[in-house]
């Protein structure tokens, strides 16, 4: 395989293909990583939406994109992907397109929809082997309608559903891990705010055909209440402390891309955040937070 | 042109090959499924060119039928009752896409209770979610249907996806001698698809289906797709022109059957108008002048062309196999909504039956005539019926009789009630 041409910041693109003035909060953890994401992909796609925040950036008769764009609904976009990747397939071995109007197929999806909602066709869209890039941003929560809990909310985060002294009671889902057990092409964790890493990341994508996770990371500041011009900064801490792992996955292997050594307290990530707020005051909930940084520990003791 | 036995599952699967459709997402539903066995064994052996793609769902199938049609190809499906309605909101969804498509419905009544036999509760619960819909009462008409439908969906005046309804059990799988065009026939009638501007090219970015703020642009499109369907009815004429100069065959969007001179008319739709055909002759026989009109089709609704066909009836027997709870009839509604306000509108009497499987006997009809003929001597329409007999009905006690002995028998301490 090629050496990644992404070596050093400088070799990021320079040009930026996705036009501003969207409809997405100020901050926007995804919206900052779909920036990042389309100008390594390129305009030679077409992405297939599933309901959420990033249903809005394309209202009529705007869109961000200069390639093509259909949304689908909440549950069913993999499905979209799997319509159109095969209908330009069959165009193509009957001769009635070029192969220069060949698409990428992209799914752009929220962790409402991708956690829960669009496991099942998600799920059968890696049966089939469907050549897709299946992207998902993922700001833990229902967030275009005001952050409830979903199943990628992280445990004893406040959501608009989870106001009391504990929480959200649940877990985060593991979807990498749900992907990777079905053994796609290719599965990579990514934050906006490491742009190299998930320059190199989707360059790799890029270069595989079959099912293809990459899952980002979605600082959100309306919904994990934070100022918007720390999303960066959140996101460096959300790798920094370890609580999101930057990870890949190729010929059945997962390889973590960013390790930290020492790791700096979950804490420093946690207390930045007002949606954890609730673990510092009025008390502090040392019991949360042991439990919070034992699970983090253990992962990492696992890796390494 | 070959003339063979076919059910009216191997009639659509025969619809779909002779429109040389590129692509088939598919999921197994009874009765349903049979068609996309047979379309599948056919692009296996290389018989018939396509591709089938088995999905998850009825929800991602019909997402995958419009995503595919938006990208410029020819797309079949075909699903039955629960499928239909688990893809219910992808079927208003893909319509607003103006990606044309046919969809075979095998109907089937819905849960609950759950059953396999035909009712039409599941393609009128699809009524007002954009798709045409064509009703089919043979197997021959569910081959020419599902090419009459193309040619209907993919006119550049309509360009909205079609539904092809066909009775479980009764037609689906029920053979029928069916003529079978040859391909170039078939071919000259139904073209190649043109997608016109509305599909996927990295050369032509498009954006589909986007968001709109505000009832202004959201009702613009909504009344763009009313209007659509609207005109649909006038390209019908058009389309079923063709069919006859090419097929040989009419499907005239209402069919009138001994109407000319009828005092009164059957209204139905689906493989049971046949009964009602047989009826029809019968009445005939003992001197009562009844005829029937069954339109063909629903969406968009053929009012004008109803009018005519009842126009010097004096009552309507309306029958509905389908049941919209809290209402009754839902072609009686519809059609009451078309004469209403006619200076000489016929009497209308509602009857529903034929639910689930349960057939519609000929002395139904007999006793359906007898009471339209009441009314329209009294000017008095009665109450909506559901047919029902006093038969069916002590069926139903045994079977209660059954469920009460086993609760009796199992409750506890039964055992010490003893001779109970």
């Amino acid at each position: 395989m090629s050496e990644n041409v992404y070596r050093r910041m400088t070799d990021l693109p320079s040009t930026h293909l996705l036009g501003g003035g969207t409809a997405m909060c100020a901050g926007c953890g995804g919206l900052q990583a779909l920036h990042q994401i389309y100008d390594v992909m390129g305009e030679k796609t077409i992405f297939v939406n599933a309901a959420g925040c990033m249903t809005l950036l394309s209202i009529y008769p705007f869109t961000p994109f200069r390639g093509s764009w259909l949304y689908t609904s909440m549950a069913s976009a993999p499905a979209g992907a799997q319509g159109v990747r095969d209908a330009l397939d069959i165009l193509r071995e009957k001769g009635r397109i070029a192969a220069e109007d060949d698409l990428g197929v992209v799914v752009l999806t929220g962790d409402g929809a991708a956690y829960g909602m669009g496991l099942s066709s998600t799920s059968a869209a890696i049966d089939r082997g469907l050549d897709f890039l299946y992207l998902c941003y993922d700001n833990e929560g229902y967030g275009n309608t005001g952050q409830q809990s979903s199943a990628a909310t992280p445990h004893a985060a406040h959501t608009a559903t989870a106001t009391g002294p504990s929480g959200h009671t649940g877990f985060k889902k593991d979807l990498f891990g749900l992907w990777v057990a079905n053994r796609p092409r290719y599965a990579a964790t990514v934050i906006g705010a490491e742009p190299l890493d998930l320059a190199r990341k989707i360059e790799k994508a890029g270069r595989h055909s079959g099912p293809r996770l990459v899952l980002a990371l979605a600082p959100c500041p309306t919904g994990w209440d934070f100022d918007p011009a720390d999303t960066v900064e959140i996101g460096r801490l959300a790798v920094r402390t370890g609580i999101f792992p930057l990870k890949e996955y190729e010929d059945g292997r997962v390889v973590h891309t960013r390790v930290r050594r020492p790791r700096l307290p979950v804490e420093e990530y946690l207390e930045r955040q007002g949606r954890f707020a609730h673990l510092f005051e009025p008390v502090r909930q040392q019991a949360v937070l042991d439990a919070i940084q034992a699970r983090v520990d253990a992962y990492w003791a696992a890796v390494e | 042109m070959t003339r063979e036995l076919l059910t009216g599952n191997g009639a659509a699967a025969w619809g779909a090959r002779l429109a040389n459709v590129d692509y088939v997402p598919a999921f197994p539903i009874t009765p349903q499924t049979e068609i996309i066995e047979r379309l599948g064994a056919w692009f296996e052996s290389g018989e018939a060119p396509g591709r089938m793609v088995t999905f998850e769902s009825e929800h991602s199938m019909i997402t995958a039928a419009g995503a595919a049609a938006a990208t410029g190809v020819r797309v079949f499906t075909a699903t039955s009752s629960q499928g239909l309605l688990y893809g219910m909101e992808m079927l208003y969804t893909v319509a607003g896409w103006r990606a044309p498509f046919v969809l075979v419905n095998v109907s089937r009544g819905l849960a609950t209770p759950v059953t396999l036999e035909s009712d039409h509760d599941d393609v009128l619960a699809a009524r007002d979610c954009g798709f045409l819909q064509i009703h089919c009462a043979t197997c021959q008409e569910v081959l020419d249907g599902v090419l009459l439908a193309y040619r209907l969906a993919e006119h550049e005046r309509v360009r909205l996806p079609a539904i092809v309804n066909l009775d479980g059990f009764h037609l689906s799988f029920t053979r029928e001698p069916v003529e079978i065009p040859a391909p170039e026939v078939a071919r000259r009638f139904l073209p190649d698809f043109d997608p016109g501007a509305i599909r996927f090219r990295a050369s032509k970015p498009i954006s589909q289906a986007v968001a709109v703020l505000g009832g202004g642009p959201y009702s613009y499109f909504r009344y763009e797709m009313h209007r659509a369907a609207e005109e649909a009815l006038a390209v019908y004429d058009e389309v079923e022109e063709g069919l006859a100069r090419e097929l040989g065959r009419r499907m005239p969007v209402v069919e009138a059957y001994r109407i000319e001179d009828a005092e009164i008319a059957f209204v139905m739709i689906g493989s049971f108008a046949t009964k009602a055909m047989a009826a029809v002759d019968r009445l005939r026989e003992s001197g009562v002048r009844v005829g029937l009109v069954r339109p063909r089709l629903l969406r968009p609704w053929p009012g004008d062309a109803l009018r005519r066909a009842l126009a010097r009836v004096r009552g309507v027997c309306v029958i509905d196999q389908n049941l919209s709870l809290g209402r009754g009839g839902v072609l009686y509604a519809e059609l009451a909504a078309s004469l209403y306000g006619r200076p000489d509108a016929p009497v209308l009497v509602s009857f529903v039956g034929g639910l689930g499987g349960r057939d519609i006997c000929p002395e139904e009809f007999f006793e359906m005539a007898s009471v339209t003929r009441e009314a329209v001597a009294s000017g008095r329409a009665p109450e909506p019926r559901l047919l029902y007999t006093a038969r069916e009905l002590r069926e139903v006690r045994k079977l209660q009789s059954v469920a009460l002995a086993e609760r009796h028998e199992t409750a506890p301490g039964a055992s010490r009630r003893g001779g109970r």
